[in-house]
């Protein structure tokens, strides 16, 4: 099986140790994985603070970096709902005909960490070993567009020595929304601060997710407020080994 | 105890502070937003129960759905259908442009009939076009006869949700109000107790005043029938009591069926208040001799609404059976409650409504209001995608932006724009990330986080950190790995 990995800007920049988690994680169930080296954006960002027409850019260069692939691996959920939902009205409305078919093609080969091992490789028990008490923040995307269901929980509930613990209200928003953490701060830190007391309410020692989009959020919160609590995506989770913990991250 | 009731609101699109400023007010009102939260969470309990128990729930949301899809794709037809058919029964139909001249056709019934005094049910779109202020002006005195409608009007209150307008006044407030403008001094914050004190303030007006003014749920293409749900009955006396009834209806809210009914009512009383049915179901067609009103007027009015059906992705939104179900499930409302939208049509539906309505020349904000989570459309029963709606809406105030001389001196502007520069090229990404890096090193403490950013960044560390940029990057770990594996 082979894999190509769009590891996201923001992963690729700011979180790189979920990148290597990813490959180390896909490597040991057999997976060999290319890397695009050309790779940038989803166009996220920009589609939804109604930049359409520089959206439109980079889902054209997503297409064209990706066409040949044989799958696609993305450890972002809100990327792969940008790709999944907004690509296809951008191609429709640019009326790129060509390029709307090629993408076609290759939706059914772009998947989510998650969807990935479970509906692609049809592993649940990926050999970990993450002997704490995790919290799983069920992101937007994640329920509501990617309607990811119970493959996360499968994943975590075969994790040796795992405890997983529940976040009350879990599928309400963290109120990160990318540019709407900043258009709108003060309601995104109210957003922000109920999900906070939710996720520190399960005394658990790490919150995961499968964007770390949200856990930036999350995980800046509870830097700030020196919360007895760290993020950690779920790739590093899945990841872990006895032999080999996840590595250390300021 | 007794808490003083927050200085008006005023609720006009044209004038209202941009969402972010007047959700700040909100925001710092704690007895606001605590009688928001805990309002919300009974309605959210209660639709959570009974829409569960409906097994067939996605079945009836499908065909909610399909039945509003329909009507906007023939909306002329029927409406000229419900026009020949009320008008055949007894009524007579009007049709509003704008809301100057439903407000005009209004005033003129009423002049017609020297009326000097009005008995109201609850409607936002009365709200919408300002009816009340205009009709206080030309000399008539307006009764609000709904409840939650009435604490607002004697409040002095504007409303803040959709179907229940006063949700953001607990009862200590509204007994406050009762007590001042009904002089009941004695009065208890004891919900029988108010809704007695209501009671006996209201039944004077429906039995002495021979005007009403209503909305509409529901017109009946078929049959030329109006619709009107509610849950204590007060509108039933509007409705039944006066000798005029003069009816205020949006052009979308045409079905073509009297069966359509058995859908619409279905979803729509479960995701509004959490009921199976609302108590108070009102349906009358035209006009019968010797009961209920012998004078019937149907305003229908546009108001924008025919522009927003042009166009084919934003259509969708006038599907909106006015449930408020996607406000009740809006974390953003949820902190903020409705005045913060600046308009009577508040929440996620709001945000893509008004600005809509204003034809995109105010409340640009709006679409903004919105971390796009998705919970307004998985609760929505006619399925409106409301962030596909707001994505639209946003491209178009992005692209009034583009011809703005001043875009360039917004930082959000100017920086999504570079960003998609440096996107467009992978040596442009990493050149800039490498300075980037640089660049943020000077903010960046001992431990590895940036606790304060200059400029725009500053919205970002007011309320959180912000991990430093990791020395080496996922593609620039990449690059070594294929060399060491030479």
């Amino acid at each position: 099986m082979r894999a190509s990995l769009f590891i996201t800007c923001y992963n690729d920049t700011l979180f790189p140790e979920t990148g290597r988690a990813v490959v180390r994680l896909l490597e040991r169930l057999g997976v060999e994985l290319e890397f695009q080296p050309r790779q940038t954006c989803c166009g996220q960002m920009h589609a939804n603070t109604g930049f359409r027409g520089e959206a439109f850019a980079q889902a054209k260069r997503f297409v064209r970096l990706y066409r040949e692939a044989e799958t696609v691996v993305i450890p972002s959920s809100s990327c792969v709902a940008m790709i999944r939902d907004q690509y296809p009205g951008l191609f429709e409305e640019l009326g790129n005909e060509a390029l709307r078919r090629e993408f076609a093609a290759l939706l059914p080969r772009v998947y989510e960490l998650s969807e990935f091992l479970i509906d692609r490789l049809g592993v649940e028990d990926v050999g970990a070993t993450f002997p704490h008490r995790v919290a799983y923040h069920a992101s937007c995307h994640g329920v509501r567009a990617l309607c990811l269901g119970d493959r996360p929980y499968r994943l975590l509930a075969k994790v040796r020595g795992l405890e997983l613990a529940e976040i009350p209200n879990a599928e309400r928003c963290c109120g990160f929304g990318g540019t709407f953490s900043v258009k709108n701060a003060e309601v995104s830190s109210a957003m922000l601060a109920v999900k906070l007391q939710d996720i520190v309410s399960t005394r658990a020692e790490y919150c995961t997710a499968l964007d770390n989009s949200c856990l930036m959020h999350l995980g800046g919160a509870m830097h700030r407020q020196y919360a007895a609590m760290r993020t950690i995506h779920m790739a590093q989770i899945l990841a872990s080994t006895e032999d080999c913990p996840p590595e250390a991250t300021p | 105890m007794s808490h003083a009731v927050p200085s008006r609101v005023v609720l006009d699109p044209r004038s209202a502070p941009p969402f972010p400023q007047a959700a700040l007010s909100a925001l710092r009102n704690p007895q606001l937003r605590k009688n928001v939260a805990h309002a919300i969470d009974v309605i959210q309990a209660k639709r959570a129960k009974v829409v569960g128990e409906k097994t067939d729930w996605q079945a009836l949301r499908a065909a909610a759905s399909a039945i509003r899809t329909n009507v906007l794709e023939n909306l002329g037809a029927y409406l000229e259908e419900f026009e020949a058919r009320c008008t055949a029964a007894g009524g007579t139909v009007h049709w509003a442009a704008d809301a100057a001249e439903a407000r005009r056709i209004i005033l003129d019934l009423l002049c017609q009939e020297k009326a000097s005094e009005v008995v109201k049910i609850k409607t936002m779109t009365s709200a919408e076009i300002q009816l009340n202020p205009a009709l206080e002006a030309a000399g008539v005195s307006v009764f609000e006869t709904d409840l939650a409608e009435l604490i607002l009007q004697l409040g002095e209150e504007e409303p803040s949700h959709i179907v229940v307008p006063a949700l953001h006044v607990n009862r200590s407030q509204v007994r406050e109000i009762f007590a001042r403008r009904m002089g009941l001094k004695n009065l208890s914050d004891d919900p029988k107790e108010l809704t007695n004190a209501a009671r006996t303030y209201l039944r004077g007006k429906f039995l002495s005043i021979p005007t009403a003014i209503s909305g509409s749920n529901f017109l009946i293409a078929e049959t030329g029938s109006v619709a009107v749900v509610e849950s204590e009955g007060n509108g039933r006396m509007c409705l039944t009591l006066p000798r005029t009834l003069i009816t205020l209806a949006g052009i979308e809210k045409v079905l073509p069926r009297f069966q359509d009914l058995e859908v619409m009512l279905q979803v729509l009383a479960r995701s509004a208040t959490g009921e199976r049915m609302n108590p108070y179901t009102s349906l009358w067609t035209g006009v019968t001799p010797g009961d209920g009103p012998q004078r019937f007027h149907v305003v229908l009015l546009d108001n924008g609404r025919s522009s927003i059906l042009s166009r084919p992705k934003q259509r969708q939104t006038l599907k909106c059976i006015r449930c408020a179900a996607c406000l009740n499930a809006c974390p953003v409302y949820r902190q903020t409650g409705g005045h913060a939208y600046g308009s009577v049509y508040p929440g996620p539906i709001g945000a893509i409504l008004t600005p809509q309505l204003m034809h995109m020349e105010h409340a640009q904000s709006l679409p903004y209001a919105s971390s796009l989570c998705g919970a307004c459309y998985e609760v929505c029963p006619v399925k409106i995608n409301i962030p596909e709606v707001l994505l639209e809406l946003r491209a178009q105030v992005v692209n009034q932006e583009r011809q703005q001389a001043g875009r360039f001196f917004d930082p959000m502007y100017l920086g999504l724009r570079i960003a998609s520069l440096l996107f467009a090229r992978a040596w442009r990404f990493h050149a800039a990330h490498r300075l980037g890096r640089i660049g943020l090193r000077l903010f960046t403490r001992k431990d590895g986080w940036i606790h304060s950013l200059p400029g725009i960044g500053a919205k970002w560390t007011q309320t959180r950190d912000l991990r430093g940029l990791p020395g080496q990057s996922f593609h620039e770990w990449w690059a070594t790995r294929g060399k060491e594996a030479k």
